[in-house]
């Protein structure tokens, strides 16, 4: 058989290698690209200021740009960072454990719960604050994540299982969430903002308390990279590599609920950029998690920033929420981008 | 009898409820190549499954070096004994190179992702199996025999002494089967257990130098293909009358069906 082969082994292996510096070169540039952004945060907005402002705002207190610089938008940056993070890995760690290409961080209903825990804390028990938000928000990502483990078949959890599981939570959870704010106008007021998806609420303490989950649920995440890309070939062949496939998903669960639950915590459930970075980066990274993951943990937070400070730009002196301009901005994008990668691929 | 590092040991094999094998005793003889026959459904997956602790037994024990190996580290065990299942998905848009570099996992940590060591027995791996110059094609463009050999090279850079292959040669043309059983036929020269479920009679009688019949979870005959492949034992196993001659390439035994109609002239 080795005769059939007319390329030695050396350049095989130096192919290998140099696909492995590309990457590492690529990562490089896309946290370059991050900390670009995040200046950008810092300095663009509804009142513009000189980039050479942005450094006395930031650290000078007695600068007059310090309020909003520091008081304002640094948090608002961070918060920004931090949703990113949760919401580019969130989608790309549940695209892998459902092996569904659509999964986003409202698939598997976890976000569903947390909006439901939040909308109960508004309407029954009167809760205002977002800081308050913060906590139903995990419990009720908490409470979905072990219902969606027993629905979707324990310990014999399959992708599909884990699937419709989601869905069918999602979808009663979502018709809860919508029947109080129908029920209950005062609260449907006081969730609008948070529902949509928004940056603009960041507010130090906020960004302290979700900080935490957000490190764990990354940690979590991209420690179950490697046997999540075994369980990509199914769990027979994941079991045959030695990787543990039940213990994987339940901790790849965990994962998922630190970071939905904390992202929409933090500024409500945003749509689109947990499904949408994890497959623009597919194109840079291939289908290996990990390179994928700690890519989509950098550049969602650069594409939320983005979309976040164009939102602060387009409706001068008002702003547009970052949840609708995701949305808007990034659904004809996906939508091209489906279509070409289908044209090439067939 | 040869020794056997593998064997099971009295293995009663059930899905839930449904038992599909009881007190089944198999032993795969060391440096052999052994092939499984048996007809659809009875049991040949499930029995592989269980030699490579996908499945656990009701009862009885699946030993390894004489270790129940529902003991041994799982790292430990992907690094003896290899599994290439019936039905592996390839992910989405995976190149030839990574799908056959996560063969190295159980060779990996947390903290050694990877080393210019997965880089040489993945790139020997791919060259090895004849799919070097195919390295940054994506596998889903790749053809039936192509894939299947992108498969082996994944289970041969996993580097264990035992590899258990579930019908490597399903779906492939002709050819591309001789092709695919010549590698294995390779593998096992250089010194590897090579066990493969096959379902072509005459491509296990021609390449097996241990055979295995099952019937209905049972283990009807085992030994040399000379021996075990019989007139008598396909017809008893497979429910075909046939007749069975001396193979005109190899001399190994040659099945050949019984007419039950004419020839269309
Ligand atoms: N995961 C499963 N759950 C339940 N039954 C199964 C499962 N896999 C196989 N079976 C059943 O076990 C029997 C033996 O299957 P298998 O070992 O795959 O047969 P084969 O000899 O064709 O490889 C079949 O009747 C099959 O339907
Ligand atoms: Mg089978």
């Amino acid at each position: 058989m080795s005769t059939l082969v007319e390329t030695p082994s050396p350049p095989t292996a130096r192919a290998v290698g140099a696909r492995r510096s590309a990457r590492v070169a690529g990562l490089v540039a896309a946290l370059l690209a991050l900390g670009v952004v995040s200046v950008a945060s810092l300095a663009v907005g509804a009142r513009p200021l000189p980039i050479g402002d942005v450094w006395g705002g930031l650290t000078d207190p007695a600068s007059p740009a310090y309020t909003l610089v520091h008081d304002m938008r640094l948090p608002r940056t961070a918060l920004g960072v931090l949703a990113g993070i949760c919401l580019g890995l969130g989608g790309a760690v549940m695209q892998a454990l459902t092996r569904n290409p659509i999964a986003d961080p409202g698939l598997l209903g976890i976000n569903a719960g947390a909006s439901a825990a939040v909308v109960t804390a508004i309407s029954v028990l009167g809760v205002t604050s977002f800081l308050g938000f913060v906590w139903f928000s995990f419990a009720g990502a908490g409470i979905v994540a072990v219902l969606l483990y027993a629905i979707g078949g324990g310990r014999g959890a399959t992708p599909a299982r884990l699937a419709l599981a989601g869905s069918a939570l999602s979808a009663a959870l979502f018709s809860y969430v919508n029947a109080v704010m129908l029920l209950d106008t005062a609260a449907l007021d006081r969730m609008r903002f948070w529902t949509v998806g928004s940056l603009a609420a960041g507010d130090p303490a906020i960004v302290a308390r979700v900080a935490p989950f957000v490190g764990l649920g990354l940690l979590l995440a991209l420690g179950v990279a490697r046997p999540l890309n075994a369980m990509a070939m199914g769990d027979d062949a994941a079991r045959g590599l030695g990787a543990n496939p039940r213990r994987t998903r339940v901790v790849a669960i965990a994962a998922i609920t630190l970071l939905c639950g904390a992202a929409t915590a933090a500024c409500g459930p945003i749509v689109f950029v947990g499904l949408m970075v994890p497959h623009l980066v597919r194109v840079l990274t291939g289908p290996d998690l990990r390179w994928l993951l700690p890519y989509c943990a950098v550049l969602a937070p650069v594409i939320l920033l983005v979309a976040d400070i164009t939102g602060r730009v387009v409706a001068r002196p008002s702003e547009l929420q970052v949840g609708i301009v995701t949305v808007v901005l990034g659904g004809p994008f996906f939508l091209y981008f489906v279509r070409r990668r289908r044209m090439e691929r067939s | 009898m040869t020794d056997a590092r593998l064997s099971g040991e009295k293995l009663t094999l059930a899905y839930d409820k449904r038992t599909i094998a009881q007190n089944l005793t198999v032993a795969i003889p060391d440096g052999s190549f052994t092939v499984i026959v048996g007809p659809n459904a009875c049991g040949k997956s499930t029995l592989l499954r269980a030699l490579s602790r996908v499945l656990t037994p009701k009862d009885g024990a699946v030993l390894l070096d004489g270790e129940r190996i529902s003991a041994w580290p799982a790292k430990r065990l992907a690094r003896t004994l290899g599994l290439l299942p019936q039905s592996s998905i390839a992910p989405d848009g995976i190149t030839v190179t990574d799908l056959v570099a996560r063969g190295r996992y159980p060779h990996q940590g947390l903290l050694r992702q990877w080393s210019r060591e997965d880089e040489r027995v993945v790139a020997e791996s791919m060259d090895a199996t004849g799919v070097g110059a195919l390295a940054d094609r994506y596998v889903d463009e790749l053809s039936g025999g192509q894939r299947q050999r992108v498969w082996i090279a994944m289970a041969l850079a996993q580097q264990t002494p035992i590899l258990l292959l579930d019908e490597p040669t399903t779906f492939l043309d002709i050819a591309h089967q001789i092709e695919v059983l010549d590698l294995c036929a390779d593998l096992h020269e250089q010194g590897r257990t090579v066990v493969a479920v096959l379902h072509d009679l005459n491509h296990a009688a021609r390449y097996a130098t241990h055979l295995v019949a099952l019937h209905d979870g049972r283990l009807v005959a085992e030994g040399a293909p000379g021996d075990v492949v019989t007139a008598e034992l396909v017809e008893s196993v497979f429910g075909m009358p046939c007749r069975v001659i001396d193979d005109p390439e190899t001399g190994t035994p040659l099945v050949v069906p019984a007419a039950r109609r004419k020839a269309v002239a």
